[in-house]
């Protein structure tokens, strides 16, 4: 046998992946096979790939149960780990632990997104002295992910389980896109916490796709297979370069398409009436730019990537039509993450306010809103990418602050000619400052005076006054803001701006 | 049994369904007034409303029922 012949053949072998019974089960659940994921990520389905003889001198260990590549994606280059699930379901020995190991130091080296391709069981138990606890062992993947973060993107499309400890890949990277039915996330299994703690619980509920997208907010993006996960991660890296010292490449400018309504008819009068926000995100972006992050999760605030003038923007919105787009400790917490990702990978941020402030009452003090509307105005404060904060509507209380108000030094405030800004809407503020006044007057009085008073109170914050105070930079007319936003976004293209020379912020998470 | 929940504390402003009616899921069937806004209330699911738990002005909180579908 020639040497070829000889190489060809444990190729093939490898190629195969684990046993016909572990392929044949994956197929039922509609999982492609690991290389053949990668085919489809590949730009012309080729890449190079890395000890893929690793562990072949043990049985049934093909690659020892990931492929770990270098290649493209739309021309960019990008590295990859990806599981196989047919060999030992994806477990991690010490060769695989390595190999994940040492595409992430080539990321770091090439300066390049890295993506995981998670569909592991976790650790392999068998093998935990040689993989655990060393200082090459499964704890320096986690270590490294740390390190990464922020300088080039990590992207996780989960196809599978992510359990115990390999849950915390999917947690340190940047984006999580879940395939509903498959996808999981869990520090024990439904077995486990039955044995452990008594509770009956299914996989799907504790840790499925839907729940991590819509409820625990460690799901970004929920799809309904894996060729729309590997679409969605194209379309994602898109709006990013390959690393923090570079911007994104623009694309080719689409204009906004036509709409029968202008945005001036889509934003009702009524301060207190709901409206759809994704309606205005429509009118000012570039048709069919739009991708949103966690649209499930904490709806009453809007988190996106969209195009404006083929360039990319991170919107952050508040979304009238969900709990009144009032700021929840999720919503904040899901705000302050978008704007790091933005932040780190210098994508201007558009704030579009539309809030009657932070929500109130025993539930939210529980949960925290104090400490997660603090970390939202922390991120939102130390961002140093052009920021620009539009008050659609009103903004009232704290949520002037968490949208980039004045004090945030945004590069500009605009306010539509509608817009309010004030600590509380007329209504509460009058009831705040004559409480008692209005209970000693006879109560047919009562609705006049206030009535009265509410309009005192709206002459008092009109935004043209509120702009000859340069509380507002500009007032810009509703179907004039595209355009708006198309010259101050070209004009702050060149800001250069370092937020403070200390180590780090005490983060307030 | 379907039941259709509050999404935050507020008062209950308007009930635009009674017993026995059909809806369908992202009908608007309550509005909720919470911090000065208007909530809509959506169904998740279709269903006839076979019992509603509260009137109009009463106190809900995060997660109370609304009402139950059958």
């Amino acid at each position: 046998m020639s040497n070829e012949v000889q190489w060809q053949e444990k190729v093939e072998q490898i190629y195969r992946g684990g046993g016909e019974k572990y392929h044949q089960k994956n197929a039922e659940k509609g999982k492609m096979f690991v290389r053949d994921r990668l085919k489809m990520l590949f730009d012309e389905g080729s890449w190079a790939e890395d000890g893929l003889f690793a562990n072949s001198e043990n049985e049934g260990l093909p690659a020892d149960g990931v492929v770990t590549a270098t290649g493209k994606i739309n021309g960019q280059t990008v590295c990859v780990m990806a599981n196989d699930s047919t060999v030992k379901a994806g477990s991690w020995g010490a060769r695989t632990v390595e190999k994940i190991i040492r595409i992430q130091e080539t990321a770091e080296k090439l300066e390049v997104p890295l993506l995981y391709l998670v569909d592991s069981a976790g650790a392999r138990i068998t093998d935990q002295i040689e993989m655990f606890p060393n200082r090459r062992g499964a704890g320096k993947i986690f270590y490294n992910q740390v390190k990464l973060s922020g300088k080039v993107p990590q992207i996780c499309l989960l196809f599978g389980p992510s359990a115990a400890g390999g849950a915390y890949i999917p947690a340190f990277c940047d984006v999580v896109m879940m395939v509903d039915g498959n996808a999981s996330m869990y520090l024990g299994s439904p077995r486990m916490a039955e044995m452990v703690i008594g509770e009956k619980v299914s996989l799907e509920e504790m840790g499925g796709a839907k729940m991590h997208c819509s409820t625990s907010g460690c799901g970004d993006v929920l799809v309904s297979s894996e060729e729309e996960a590997i679409e969605k991660a194209k379309q994602y890296l898109s709006y990013f370069p390959s690393n923090y010292k570079k911007k994104t490449e623009p694309q080719q400018p689409v204009p906004v398409p036509e709409f029968e309504k202008t945005l001036e008819e889509i934003v009702p009068k009524n301060q207190n009436a709901p409206f759809d926000m994704h309606e205005l995100i429509a009118r000012i972006t570039d048709e069919g730019s739009f991708f949103e992050m966690k649209a499930l999760f904490a709806k009453e605030l809007i988190t996106g990537f969209a195009r404006i003038n083929g360039k990319p923007v991170g919107l952050v919105a508040n979304q009238p039509r969900q709990k009144g787009g009032v700021l929840f400790h999720d919503s904040a917490d899901k705000a302050a993450r978008f704007i790091t990702l933005c932040d780190a990978y210098h994508i201007p941020l558009i704030f579009l306010a539309d809030v009657p402030g932070f929500m109130i009452g025993t539930r939210v003090e529980k949960a925290g809103i104090i400490r997660h509307g603090a970390k939202m105005i922390s991120a939102m404060s130390e961002a140093t990418v052009p920021k620009i904060s539009v008050i659609v509507r009103k903004a009232y209380g704290a949520g002037l602050y968490a949208m980039a108000g004045p004090a945030f030094e945004p590069d500009c405030c605009i306010a539509l000619p509608t817009a309010q800004i004030a600590v509380m809407g007329p209504e509460a503020a009058v009831n705040a400052v004559y409480a008692n006044k209005i209970s000693e007057l006879p109560p047919e009085e009562r609705a006049a005076f206030i009535q009265e008073k509410r309009k005192e109170y709206q002459e008092n914050i009109d935004i043209y006054r509120l702009a000859s105070e340069l509380i507002v930079d500009e007032i810009v007319p509703a179907n004039k803001l595209r355009q708006e936003l198309e010259d101050r976004l070209d004009l702050y293209s060149s800001k250069n701006q370092v937020f403070t020379d200390r180590k780090h912020p005490v983060y307030p998470v | 049994m379907k039941e259709v929940k509050t999404s935050m504390a507020g008062n209950v402003w308007k009930v635009q369904v009674t017993q026995g009616d059909q809806v369908t899921a992202g009908q608007e069937v309550v509005i909720l007034e919470s911090m000065k806004m208007e909530i809509p209330i959506t169904a998740e699911e279709d269903g006839v409303v076979e019992e509603l738990k509260v009137e109009e002005g009463s106190f809900v909180n995060e997660d109370d029922v609304l009402m139950t579908l059958k």
